[in-house]
């Protein structure tokens, strides 16, 4: 499998008169996870909608580097934060949805949408409708769909935002296993600081609006290494970077 | 010292009672029943809901109840069919393209209030006093509704699924009948309860103004007759008919829409 490099070329956005996005450059390299955080409001978002192309930059480019992996159907694939499942389908038809315009035999379809709902533990679930899961379901749910199109760059917005505590624990043990075993690039938009340090490589932080890269911070511990103890000094260091700017764009109008 | 907590809580919720439903319809129709036995009303003012039920049953018998509910039926099919199908058209392209919405809103806008039953006359005028005219009149009472229905229907569907549909390449005929229309399935169906009981005010307004055969036709014509037997079992009529379209789209509603 060939992972792929992401590169971000001096991109700037904006909303009419509003300023979003202030010349961002930056690579995400193969197979790594790149953490984007920054204060509500920073763009972040709106970045991560540029780097899967469902938003055009006003200035700027991002190129792709490097080929998909095979079998890949949609290079570059989102997790969203609100799950986006259509409610009128089952768990299956969900995933199903990712793969029906592509060319894939029926059966080929088939086998991979039960590949992905037996690695993520939901096959029992594969008839149910959205409304009769709990929120980690429907973003388990979420993952299937992405890792049945196989990409080579995933894009993770705020995917964990919409779930309570203990899930969202759960959810970041298994998403790390997943991801230990695919290696897949990853750009991972969070305002948790914790689910930055604990998934990462290296966490970018973005200032209030216009987001512009306020730093670069490499996460020097190893994966299997990253208990509370040892971020402590990292999570403090990110804390004191975005602790003033968070206060202010609290008190901002929106 | 120590004392019960006082409960506050409770009330602000209703819960069905089907006996109380059973009891109040039998009590009107009891003492209607009784005000008409006791003599107390003319029965050309106020028949007594026995006299109604003859009077449906004679119609029932003689056949006369087919006929007129046949041919309403049949203009409200046919113009509830043309007026929804061209609705449903028109409201997609409101909701989906930014020069169809600019043009086409005001217009909507404009023409929505005008009472359709206003514009027979002219179609009489264009189409002649026959079946076109009155089937055009439903199908434009039904056109503007189901147009608005569909448009906020379509907008309502959450943006972010389009976008999701996007991202997996989702080509955009598909993203229209995957995600826009069943998305906008709910708004549509109550568009669908509106317009269907449009409809059946329209077939009656339109078959009193010109007609030999219909429900309307028939309640105009006992009332001239001063049959308020006949006239009261035809506004029986229109009560089932209301809600047995109501019943139907009810049920649509369940069946299509289960998944909420």
């Amino acid at each position: 499998m060939a992972p792929v490099r992401l590169i971000v070329e001096r991109v700037s956005h904006g909303y009419g008169a509003l300023e979003v996005l202030d010349d961002i450059s930056l690579t995400v390299e193969e197979g790594e996870i790149l953490a984007i955080i920054g204060p509500s409001g920073c763009g972040k978002s709106t970045l991560l909608g540029i780097l899967g192309g469902l938003l055009k930059p006003s200035k700027g480019r991002v190129l792709t580097d490097g080929s998909a992996p095979e079998g890949s159907l949609n290079p570059i694939t989102y997790i969203f934060q609100d799950f986006a499942l259509l409610p009128w389908r089952s768990v299956a038809g969900n995933v199903a949805f990712a793969l029906e315009h592509r060319r894939l035999g029926a059966r080929e379809r088939e086998a991979r949408i039960d590949e992905v709902l037996a690695k993520i533990g939901l096959r029992d679930f594969a008839s149910a409708l959205p409304r009769q899961l709990s929120g980690g379901m429907r973003q388990r749910v979420g993952i299937a769909r992405a890792l049945a199109v196989r990409p080579a760059i995933l894009l993770l917005d705020e995917p964990l935002s919409a779930l309570d505590a203990q899930t969202r624990e759960i959810l970041i043990e298994e998403f790390l296993a997943l991801w230990l075993a695919h290696r897949t690039t990853a750009v991972y938009v969070t305002h948790n600081l914790d689910e930055a340090l604990r998934l990462a490589d290296r966490v970018c932080v973005l200032s209030r609006r216009p987001g512009r890269i306020r730093e670069m911070v490499a996460v020097d511990v190893g994966r299997q290494d990253r208990t509370p103890a040892r971020l402590a000094p990292l999570r403090e260091r990110l804390w004191r970077s975005i602790q003033d700017e968070a206060r202010a764009a609290d008190r901002e109008y929106v | 010292m120590s004392e019960p907590l006082r409960f506050r809580g409770g009330g602000f919720v209703t819960r069905p009672k089907p006996i109380s439903s059973c009891l109040a319809g039998l009590a009107v129709v009891a003492i209607w029943q009784a005000v008409a036995s006791a003599g107390w009303v003319s029965p050309v003012f106020l028949p007594s809901p026995a006299g109604i039920a003859r009077a449906l049953a004679e119609m029932a018998l003689s056949g006369q109840l087919w006929r007129h509910l046949a041919a309403s039926l049949q203009r409200i099919l046919l113009g509830f069919a043309l007026g929804s199908a061209a609705g449903l058209a028109f409201g997609l392209a409101l909701g989906l393209l930014s020069h169809a919405r600019a043009a086409g809103l005001p217009i909507v806008s404009a023409l929505f209030p005008i009472p359709k039953i206003a514009l027979l006359p002219l179609f009489i005028l264009w189409f002649g006093i026959g079946e076109p005219s009155k089937v055009a009149t439903i199908a434009l009472g039904v056109f503007f509704p189901m147009a608005i229905a569909t448009y906020s229907g379509v907008d309502q569907v959450p943006r972010t699924l389009i976008r999701m549909a996007q991202s997996f390449d989702v080509p955009t005929h598909a993203v229209v009948a995957k995600v826009i229309l069943p998305g906008a399935l709910p708004g549509i169906l109550s568009g669908v309860r509106i317009s269907a009981s449009i409809a059946l005010i329209l077939v009656v307004a339109a078959e009193m103004i010109g007609a030999e055969f219909g429900v309307g036709a028939f309640i105009l014509t006992a009332g001239n007759l001063m049959r308020t037997e006949d006239l009261l079992a035809g506004v029986c009529l229109l009560s089932i008919l209301g809600l047995a379209v109501g019943f139907l789209v009810s049920l649509a509603e369940r069946r299509l829409l289960a998944w909420r």
